[in-house]
């Protein structure tokens, strides 16, 4: 925290000067994107340096319709160890960048594309600190604002249709609204079951939990057969609907809706590995939904999405009623058809 | 380093009159950067918002503005976060003298703070209650050492002043008024809530346990020396929340919770039921959680006062028709009612219920009394309070901690 105020100190005109005194390079938070030396080349390529690889996950959070680029540092010569169920327990040292973008036209890519934020995920050694970086409206850097922000886009969709959109980045402590785990920061995404997916490198294609074997960063990687793999949300050849509807609540939602998470106060755990259909939310009533509860009685009632409090909330934009409370003012309607279609299917 | 700080954010609170747009992100910064033992100064004059403002990972901070009156910070037209302020994983924090108002959700939400102290603070809706009000506006959760006093709570959709599976807990010298539940008490812990003024709401005081929570039982609550009176506001709560269920002129009511005391009380033209003590069988939703304790047990009502305009039972739904239409006690509702459910494991082969585990009610005035035998269809019913005519051991006083 005292290196933030230090940064602050930064910003403040004839104050300057106090950065002169240190020598010694500067541990994270850098106030800049550039100064983590992450990309090479032009930074909004976003081409990542050497040392630096891309990732991507079976079925991501939604994020009011943005793109993501994922990309990992790990220290140099250090592993990560392979575990079938939780994040990957990741040294100290690494570095996780996720960038935010809209494309100007989702039909076109040629037409460009605008970038908005990138978050970083630094595992110093007193645990994940989580640091939002802005971009400029030039796009060649992004500067941390810890307070995050707000900025306008547009952008047309794969339909045609022009949206618009006041994008907010989160704060440093809603940054923790969704990574805290019991009392820790915590990566998200990249487990095993959501990495064990085929990745398109600028050499080619391959399942990323191989190369990261091959590459030597993960260890003890068992035959591909017997790693848990996460369903494609939105390709049907990849599970069932349940399979489907599940892994995006598990991503979407379990992150604060699990024993450890910051909504543990619901008793509601939509964790894939849950099957108690009460934590699930099944004739589950509400604790502290509010009007979030939409006049139902239940999370979720099987066989109708209609009376079912967790379809409501998906469905809403009203910030006192809509899930997930952060990063979504849109409705993710694609998905919000799985979850109901999921629902109906659901036996009372 | 500090005086800068402060500097920068008196700035910032100066340049909010004109500027509101910067006022989100200066304020959001002051809170991120505070420092332990930090105390942050409002300015004077009303603050708009347009998202949460959070604090997480913080000692010994205080939030204080000028007065209730005259530091306002107002949430109307939020468009991000669902609370007005939230404070997270903090030791020792205090939030007193200023008015937080109109938030699409909750006004302010706490969780996991050992050390929560609210002291003059207002939490309100502005306009007519509705169910478009946010649900809690004092919302400490999953917390221990909590302190609220000297503060006001009006028209919230669910609680105005909501402590819930937290630990030491102190609720006094408050006012809730206009809300569906006044004050309430949720699978906590030591609780002590005393000499408030709940009037006005639909529900005054509830002290209630919940099934499938992490923190499963509450109890050791002492109700005393408190106003309850006119609680007959018509509930409107979102339906499928518990205090929708809530009968509108609910003075006291105990659910499922053990170790409760209420006394010295004056309790006075609710004008459904003053007090009552049920099970959570009376909500009529699905019970599924084994580790869950649906019977009140060792409750005593000793030494209040009450008092009931003579009118037919106020409250709607199922519970209204069953008290006009099948119970039908007309204008003379008896003053505490029991649903007389009793855990069998607590009585004996001959039928008596161990004393430990007992209702007891004695010394209150003006008070009628019914045990509605529900679990029997209403059969026994019975007015004779005799059989309640017991004491128990007073409950412990509560204690909040801090640290110096």
């Amino acid at each position: 925290m005292k290196r933030l105020l230090w940064m602050l100190a930064l910003a403040v005109p004839g104050l300057g000067a106090m950065s002169l005194e240190s020598k010694k390079p500067q541990p994270p938070p850098f106030e800049t994107l550039s100064a983590y030396g992450l990309f090479a080349g032009r930074l909004a390529d976003q081409k990542p340096a050497e040392g630096v690889l891309p990732y991507g996950l079976n079925t991501p959070l939604f994020s009011d319709y943005a793109e993501k680029l994922r990309f990992v540092r790990m220290p140099e010569g250090e592993t990560v160890a392979y575990n079938p169920d939780s994040v990957l327990g990741f040294p100290v040292g690494t570095v996780l960048a996720k960038t935010f973008y809209y494309p100007n036209d989702a039909r076109d890519p040629a037409k460009g594309r605008r970038l908005l934020e990138t978050r970083l995920l630094v595992h110093e050694s007193q645990g994940w600190k989580a640091y939002p970086y802005v971009w400029n409206d030039e796009q060649t850097d992004a500067v941390l604002e810890v307070a995050g922000d707000r900025k306008e886009v547009g952008w047309t969709d794969g339909s045609g249709t022009r949206r618009k959109l006041m994008y907010t980045v989160p704060n440093m402590n809603q940054c923790k609204g969704c990574h805290v785990s019991g009392n820790k920061m915590v990566p998200i995404g990249p487990s095993a079951r959501q990495l064990n997916g085929i990745f398109t490198y600028s050499d080619g294609s391959e399942n990323q939990l191989s190369r990261w074997s091959r590459l030597k960063w993960l260890q003890k990687l068992p035959e591909l057969a017997e790693v848990p793999k996460l369903a494609i949300w939105n390709d049907p050849a990849t599970g069932t609907v349940a399979e489907r509807a599940r892994a995006w609540l598990d991503i979407n939602c379990a992150h604060c809706h699990s024993p450890q998470g910051p909504a543990r106060t619901s008793g509601l755990d939509l964790r894939i590995r849950q099957n108690d259909p009460t934590l699930l939310g099944i004739n589950k009533t509400p604790v502290a939904a509010g009007r979030g509860s939409g006049g139902r009685q239940f999370d979720i009632v099987a066989g109708h999405p209609e009376k079912s409090i967790l379809v409501y909330r998906l469905e809403s934009v009203d910030p006192g009623i809509r899930m997930p409370e952060l990063s979504r003012q849109l409705v993710h309607e694609e998905s919000v058809e799985l979850v109901k279609e999921w629902i109906k299917n659901l036996k009372p | 380093m500090k005086s800068i700080f402060f500097t920068l954010l008196f700035c910032c609170l100066l340049a909010t009159a004109h500027a509101q747009g910067d006022a989100q992100k200066r304020f959001q910064k002051a809170l991120i950067m505070a420092e332990d033992g930090e105390v942050i100064t409002l300015d004077e004059g009303t603050f708009r918002f347009t998202g949460s403002l959070s604090m997480d990972g913080k000692k010994r901070v205080t939030i204080r503005g000028k007065g209730q009156q005259k530091t306002i910070l107002n949430f109307k037209g939020q468009t991000e976060g669902a609370e007005g302020i939230r404070v997270d994983n903090s030791e020792n924090i205090t939030i007193e003298d200023l008015t937080i108002q109109d938030t699409k959700g909750d006004c302010i939400k706490t969780m996991n703070v050992n050390g929560i102290t609210f002291r003059n603070v207002t939490v309100e809706w502005t306009g007519l209650p509705g169910p478009d009000n946010g649900s809690y506006g004092l919302y400490p959760v999953q917390c221990q050492n909590v302190l609220i006093e000297n503060c006001t709570a009006m028209g919230a959709s669910d609680a105005g002043i909501y402590v819930g599976q937290s630990k030491n807990i102190i609720v006094r010298k408050c006012r809730a008024t206009h809300n569906v539940a006044g004050i309430e008490i949720e699978n906590s812990l030591m609780a002590d809530v005393y000499d408030n003024d709940a009037y006005d709401n639909t529900g005054g005081i509830l002290i209630f346990d919940l099934p499938d929570l992490v923190q499963k039982r509450g109890g050791n609550v002492r109700v005393f020396n408190n106003r309850i009176t006119n609680n007959n506001y018509p509930n409107f709560a979102p339906k499928g929340n518990i205090v929708a269920k809530v009968p509108a002129g609910t003075g006291v009511m105990v659910l499922a919770t053990n170790q409760v005391e209420i006394f010295g009380n004056e309790i006075r033209k609710n004008n459904s039921i003053g007090t009552s003590i049920v099970s959570y069988y009376m909500t009529e939703n699905p019970l599924k959680d084994s580790a869950y304790y649906p019977y009140p047990t060792a409750i005593s009502v000793h030494d209040n006062l009450y008092e009931r305009d003579p009118v037919r039972f106020v409250g709607k739904g199922r519970i209204g028709q069953l008290f006009r239409l099948k119970l039908r006690f007309g204008k003379r509702v008896p003053d505490i009612v029991y649903d007389g459910i009793v855990d069998p494991k607590v009585r004996s082969a001959s039928g008596q219920i161990r004393p430990d585990a007992r209702i007891c009610i004695r010394n209150n005035r003006n008070a009628t009394f019914v045990n509605l035998d529900a679990g029997n269809n209403f059969r026994n019913l019975s007015r004779d309070v005799g059989p309640y005519d017991c004491t128990h051991t007073p409950l412990q006083e509560t204690v909040v901690r801090r640290e110096p």
